[in-house]
């Protein structure tokens, strides 16, 4: 279970999160939405260690991880696939996939392939371009190759922000798709995402943000037919 | 015919050291944007090394070669420790931030070796007695060869390692991207600072290369070397391992050529007015990649 309790974060003298608490249990996919500038992005950041926090608490199965390294954050279960992809463009598919287990030790080479293995099983596309360059990806590929690389360390938590960004709508269809499938084995997911009515379908619960502080939180599908969810993001 | 091959062999031989020189150059450019001005300052440190260490590794009843050994360790500590306390603090200042602390650096090493170790020149004695290979009516000295050789099985084994091994592919992902790497497990800083250490244990086989065929060496070393150094890694491609040891021969060799059949006294100006040219046509150098800057 993933816990936030009472998170404050500063830029300077910007307060981007205030007392921002929010939990994910096992299993579920929660969804964080709000309109740019709210604090989606920086909430994640905080809990995976990219963006120090001012004060509060964040756990992970009773692991603090506010006092981890942020390279540390990936050995306790936790992934995150950060907005714009972030895969490495002038790498192969296959040294991406590689670099997403880096955490595993030199004598775990087997754990490795079989980790390769159900990645290419999941993503048959990534099995055929292997040794391509990932630059040469379009969005949608690129989308699934950083999904592939965060399940190489085998996560009980996948943090996503903004996977269907700068996507056709086919393609983010297919990339709400791998997460429900992906959810499906047993990873919990926190989803952040711009594109809320998708969010909220695919979610089990929900939190909307709004300049930093929780302003709502419920149900997924309780919160789709809220006036104000759907005057404010849902453009209904 | 004999006078060019015997200049070609002569023009490796330099180029060879400029490779090795512009490795230490190019392998932490690529990783943190940054030109260590310090490296050359760092073979000048690992020729002083030798100086003092060979009369003792040959009282101890040791090989004199032995000595570079202690001249990695040595280059190494020094290198590892210019990261952690000049650059390291001013890292995410901004590119010229930290161009001014390295040279500032080069000036701190360049310095502090003319007091401990004054100005004058000093001959680093032999490490290797070798004869020398005779080809027809050719004879080239057998520290030619040897330089030849090493800095080509080090060129060799430093791509396979970038390419092949688990540190290599980390210290191809951080500069590519600090974000995924840190998410995936890589602790950035230390990979910053290994990359240093090799750099820097890279300048100790140069200083090795470097006395071995010229033998004299002063307080004042690491500036020339580094500089003609940083040509070759420009005009290789700074960045790219092999731009470097492609630019290095290829300015030794250009150097060599300019000494024997022009005016000898204008090689220094041929190096330097090829920077310019590389610079002004093509920027990103021989093996260099269009970088387009990220918004």
């Amino acid at each position: 279970m993933l816990k936030v309790e009472n998170l404050n974060v500063h830029y300077g003298v910007i307060h981007a999160l205030e007392d921002v608490s929010l939990t994910v249990n096992d299993g579920e996919i929660v969804t964080l939405i709000g309109a740019n500038g709210a604090g989606k992005t920086t909430t994640l950041h905080t809990i995976t260690g990219l963006k120090k926090a001012t004060s509060g608490t964040v756990t992970f199965d009773g692991v603090d991880l506010l006092k981890e390294e942020a390279s540390k954050i990936i050995t306790h279960g936790v992934a995150h696939v950060p907005e714009g992809r972030h895969i490495f463009i002038d790498m192969t598919v296959r040294e991406n996939l590689e670099m997403g287990a880096y955490m595993y030790g030199r004598k775990q080479k087997a754990l490795i392939e079989e980790r390769m293995e159900d990645v290419f099983q999941k993503f048959p596309r990534l099995k055929e371009r292997q040794n391509q360059l990932a630059g040469t990806f379009s969005g949608g590929e690129q989308q699934m190759l950083a999904v592939g690389r965060a399940l190489m360390a085998n996560p009980k938590i996948i943090l996503m922000d903004e996977p269907s960004m700068g996507l056709s709508p086919l393609l983010v269809q297919e990339v709400f798709d791998i997460i429900k499938e992906v959810n499906a084995q047993g990873i919990t997911i926190l989803l952040v995402e711009q594109n809320a009515k998708m969010a909220l379908k695919v979610a089990d619960r929900a939190y909307v943000l709004e300049t930093g502080k929780i302003k709502l939180s419920g149900d997924a599908k309780e919160l789709l037919r809220n006036d104000e969810v759907k005057k404010a993001y849902l453009g209904a | 015919m004999a006078k060019l091959i015997q200049s070609l062999a002569n023009g490796l031989n330099l180029g060879s050291i400029y490779a090795l020189t512009a490795l230490g150059y190019t392998m932490v450019y690529g990783i943190i944007r940054m030109i260590n001005f310090a490296h050359g300052d760092f073979i000048m440190v690992g020729g002083f090394t030798l100086f003092y260490l060979i009369p003792i590794m040959l009282k101890l009843g040791l090989p004199a070669w032995f000595a570079v050994f202690v001249a990695i360790i040595v280059c190494v500590f020094v290198g590892v420790m210019t990261e952690q306390i000049a650059y390291k603090p001013v890292r995410g200042q901004g590119s010229t931030t930290a161009l001014i602390t390295a040279l500032g650096m080069s000036l701190v090493l360049e310095n502090g070796a003319l007091v401990l170790f004054g100005s004058a020149p000093r001959n680093v004695p032999p490490m290797f007695s070798l004869s020398e290979v005779k080809l027809g009516s050719i004879t080239i000295p057998g520290t030619t060869v040897l330089t030849l050789v090493i800095g080509i099985v080090v060129m060799v084994l430093l791509t396979l390692f970038i390419k092949y091994t688990k540190l290599g592919k980390a210290m191809r992902a951080v500069p590519e991207d600090k974000i995924a790497s840190t998410l995936v497990g890589i602790n950035v800083n230390r990979i910053i600072t290994i990359t240093f250490a090799i750099g820097s244990g890279l300048a100790a086989v140069a200083s090795m290369m470097y006395t071995t065929s010229y033998v004299s060496i002063k307080n004042e070393l690491g500036i020339t070397l580094g500089l003609k150094a940083f040509v070759a890694a420009v005009l290789g491609g700074i960045g790219s391992v092999p731009g470097a040891m492609i630019g290095g021969l290829l300015l030794g060799i250009i150097e060599i050529l300019v000494k024997v059949y022009m005016l000898p006294g204008t090689y220094e100006a041929v190096t330097y007015l090829l920077l310019i040219l590389v610079l002004l046509i093509k920027p990103t150098g021989l093996m260099g990649k269009k970088v387009s800057e990220k918004v």
